[in-house]
């Protein structure tokens, strides 16, 4: 029988196991014990955050920029509590997450102790999977599923919750390689009648679409390339959601921007006339799809997903393959090169129409904008930053609202995993806490939050750990003084009631980075940006680049709610175009 | 005319009752993650039937009876399947096909005549007595959801009555078994 360990070296011992290098986590009195483990351990390395909600953006940011999953460690009550947002965050983006949280003794739980809550109760609908371990013998087993859980088939969160005196018992370690989880067996390769169905209807296709998603990044950089490769030979023209932006290059001519509510006229257009739908690794979000029962009428639909349940739950598909990205894109390029030589020679004629239409509609150019010689156009600071930075490998994260899409419209992603932004829950307060993450996972890189003045604020105190790490984060900030989207929806929905989204008081972004030990810039003209951007990058420290934006910019162009995708308003003049139905919607 | 996602088919579709059952690990939270997982998304429970069936391989079966649009079941099984601790998701429409059964206790109390006339009705069921007093009785109504409603209906008019029901069973006619399904498009 192999030698007894405590519940905190079994912890240690299963993430050394999974190769962990770093966990974002605070300390608290239920996870004494593992922060005793923590301090004699030589390969982990923790980074102390200074909110709960923090450390679990910043392992996302970690997770979203390395491919690994991202671990968080906090203790009982407030410190889970304050995790909730993070696990909801990454199980609505699909984020491979693994939170350990401390658990009151297992003798009190139930009796209202001291920072005790029902953290596996609280969290089972925002984790793929969670466990209470009140078995000190069942912890290497649990944290190995964990890591299986979270990693495999459609990435998420999971949290194991130990309780105190768990971390206290001794007992028996047992290997990653001895378990397996019965119930759960996330299928990869898909079947080849399937492949050959969807390559079937991409031969004969005239009007074909590859609209890619999240899914793409999550399986693997290979996933990216053989996209690329996919993409290329058939010629098709490709649009991306918000998660899949870097999967293909996003400065090559078949791109067609990012699609959806303020996806780009000919992405929209082109998704909405097209006679074939390649949907890869996307989920129909409403975001994306706009109104369902006029979501393009006239196409074939193939949507690839690993996770069965996403296939028609909101958009019925023809031809649904359920497997891995890069092992689905593989059989499908071998199935096109093997039996269809030819397709691939003839292609560019027979979808040459189709072009043409999309260059119709890329004329409009739909993310123009009126410049401004005395103010910086928020597009503008996104362009600039975007030119002077695109020749280093820069890693851009967002936090929520106006300058997020503003980033998805304007910066280019040529790689995956350059881009970090909280999609599905839309998270204010993410950007800050994923850049930490994100340039722990790629020290000496660019990193760039992509901020608002609002959003930055709600997760402001970890500019003190990026301080204590010496991490040269960049927080860019648009500041507009409004809580921009909010604004922009109250323009245009509420009849001009600008109702509380104004902020009236605002703190010296200047003054508030020296405050915290990092540097602060102001850039307040367009003639002086460029050299405050090459300013900012230079610096090998955390850097507040508060860029004062014209205040009542809108972001366009834009789907309104309840429209489908062929009825964008794509500036201020064309605004009569929402209506009343539209405005109950979200 | 739907506007939105969150609209989906519900104007195209009939919505019509189903009985979902799910084979899960008999672990703690499992109820809780299928019944949140019904609460969360908007589903409907209608009655829920849950017991451990294999003591061995610890799995306990799940019988939800729940209505929704054929979309809808088809998304909740999909859901449900997601579920870790779940092996298997069957869907059984109410029709010929499966074999559906429910379970009611009711306890009478009544006097005289009233009493007798509520024994009778039991008596004519066919329902078995488990219990008797002068003042009440205690008996074991069993058969379809809407045999059993009836028949509640009935025996309320001679007195007071306490009833605890199962909620349904089901099990569908013939030699087949549920497969595996673990994973798959539906």
């Amino acid at each position: 029988m192999s030698e007894q360990l405590t519940g905190a070296e079994i912890v240690f011992k299963a993430l050394n196991e999974h190769s962990v290098e770093y966990i974002f986590g605070y300390p608290g009195g239920a996870v004494l014990p593992l922060y005793d483990q923590i301090s004699k351990e030589k390969n982990i390395k923790h980074i102390l955050v200074r909110h709960e909600q923090g450390a679990g953006h910043a392992a996302e940011g970690y997770a979203r920029s390395s491919g690994k999953p991202g671990i968080a460690l906090v203790t009982s009550g407030p410190g889970a509590t304050n995790m909730v947002t993070a696990l909801t965050d990454a199980y609505m983006d699909s984020i491979p997450l693994v939170c350990i949280s401390g658990q009151v003794p297992t003798h009190l739980i139930g009796t209202d102790a001291f920072q005790e809550c029902d953290t596996t109760g609280i969290t089972r609908p925002c984790t793929k999977h969670n466990w209470l371990v009140k078995d000190v013998n069942q912890l290497a087993e649990t944290i190995h599923k964990a890591f299986h859980i979270a990693t495999s088939g459609r990435p998420g969160p999971v949290l194991v919750d130990i309780p105190k005196d768990v971390q206290f018992q001794k007992g028996n370690y047992k290997s990653a390689k001895e378990v397996v989880v019965e119930t759960y067996k996330p299928k990869i390769k898909a079947e080849l009648s399937k492949i050959e169905q969807a390559v079937e209807l991409i031969i004969k296709s005239k009007k074909p679409i590859i609209y890619s998603g999240g899914g793409v990044i999550n399986a693997g950089t290979k996933a990216s390339d053989a996209l690329t490769e996919f993409t290329r030979i058939t010629n098709f023209p490709i649009t991306s959601t918000l998660q899949g932006l870097g999967a293909f290059p996003g400065s090559d001519p078949q791109f067609l921007g990012m699609l959806g509510m303020h996806g780009t006229y000919e992405a929209n257009n082109a998704m909405y006339e097209c006679d074939l739908m390649i949907n890869i690794g996307a989920r129909f979000d409403d975001r994306i799809t706009g109104r369902v029962d006029a979501f393009s009428p006239n196409s074939k639909k193939i949507h690839i997903d690993i996770d069965p349940s996403s296939i028609n739950k909101i958009v019925k598909v023809d031809v649904a393959i359920v497997g891995d990205c890069l092992s689905v894109l593989n059989d499908m390029l071998t199935t096109l090169k093997n039996k269809h030589s030819d397709f691939c020679n003839s292609n560019k004629e027979k979808i040459s129409d189709w072009w043409k239409q999309i260059n119709k509609w890329r004329e409009k150019k739909s993310l123009s904008y009126k410049h401004d010689d005395k103010l910086i156009m928020p597009q503008y600071a996104v362009e600039r930053l975007y030119e002077l930075t695109k020749n280093q490998d820069t890693y851009i994260t967002t936090e929520v609202g106006q300058h997020q899409m503003w980033a998805a419209q304007f910066y280019k992603f040529d790689k995956p995993n350059r881009w970090m932004t909280s999609g599905g829950l839309g998270t204010m307060g993410y950007g800050l806490p994923a850049a930490i993450g994100t340039q722990i996972a790629n020290p000496g890189k660019l990193v760039v939050d992509i901020a608002g003045e609002a959003s930055i604020l709600m997760n402001i105190q970890e500019m003190s750990t990026a301080v204590q790490y010496k991490l040269p984060i960049k927080i860019f900030i648009l500041n507009n003084q409004w809580m921009g989207m909010v604004r922009q929806w109250q323009e245009l929905l509420h009849g001009k009631n600008y109702s509380e989204s104004y902020t009236e008081a605002l703190p010296d972004f200047v003054k508030l980075a020296e405050a915290y030990g990092a540097v602060g810039i102001r850039a307040t003209t367009p003639k002086e940006l460029d050299d405050k951007i090459n300013e900012m990058v230079d610096i090998n420290r955390p850097v507040i680049f508060d860029c004062l934006v014209k205040k009542e910019e809108n972001c366009f162009p834009m789907i309104p709610s309840g429209k489908p995708h062929n009825e964008m308003i794509l500036g201020p003049d064309d605004e009569e175009g929402i209506t009343e139905e539209g405005k109950v919607l979200v | 005319m739907s506007k939105s996602a969150y609209e989906i088919d519900q104007h195209h579709d009939q919505v019509e009752r189903y009985v979902v059952v799910a084979w899960v690990d008999n672990e703690a939270g499992v109820l809780a993650r299928v019944s949140g997982l019904f609460s969360g998304r908007g589903y409907n429970i209608e009655s829920l039937a849950v017991s451990e069936v294999d003591h061995d391989r610890k799995i306990s079966r799940i019988t939800i009876a729940t209505n929704g649009t054929q979309a809808v079941i088809k998304q909740i099984q999909a859901q449900v399947l997601k579920l870790v601790p779940v092996h298997k998701v069957n869907i059984y429409p109410i029709n010929d096909e499966t074999i559906f059964r429910e379970l009611a206790l009711v306890k009478f109390l009544g006097e005289g005549e009233m009493l007798q006339k509520a024994e009778q009705l039991c008596v004519d069921n066919k329902f078995e007595f488990l219990d008797k007093t002068s003042k009440s009785f205690i008996v074991q109504a069993l058969g379809l959801r809407t045999e059993i409603d009836e028949f509640i209906e009935k025996i309320k008019a001679f007195g007071s009555v306490s009833i605890s029901r199962t909620g349904a069973l089901a099990m569908k006619k013939g030699s087949e078994t549920v497969k595996d399904n673990k994973g798959q498009v539906l």
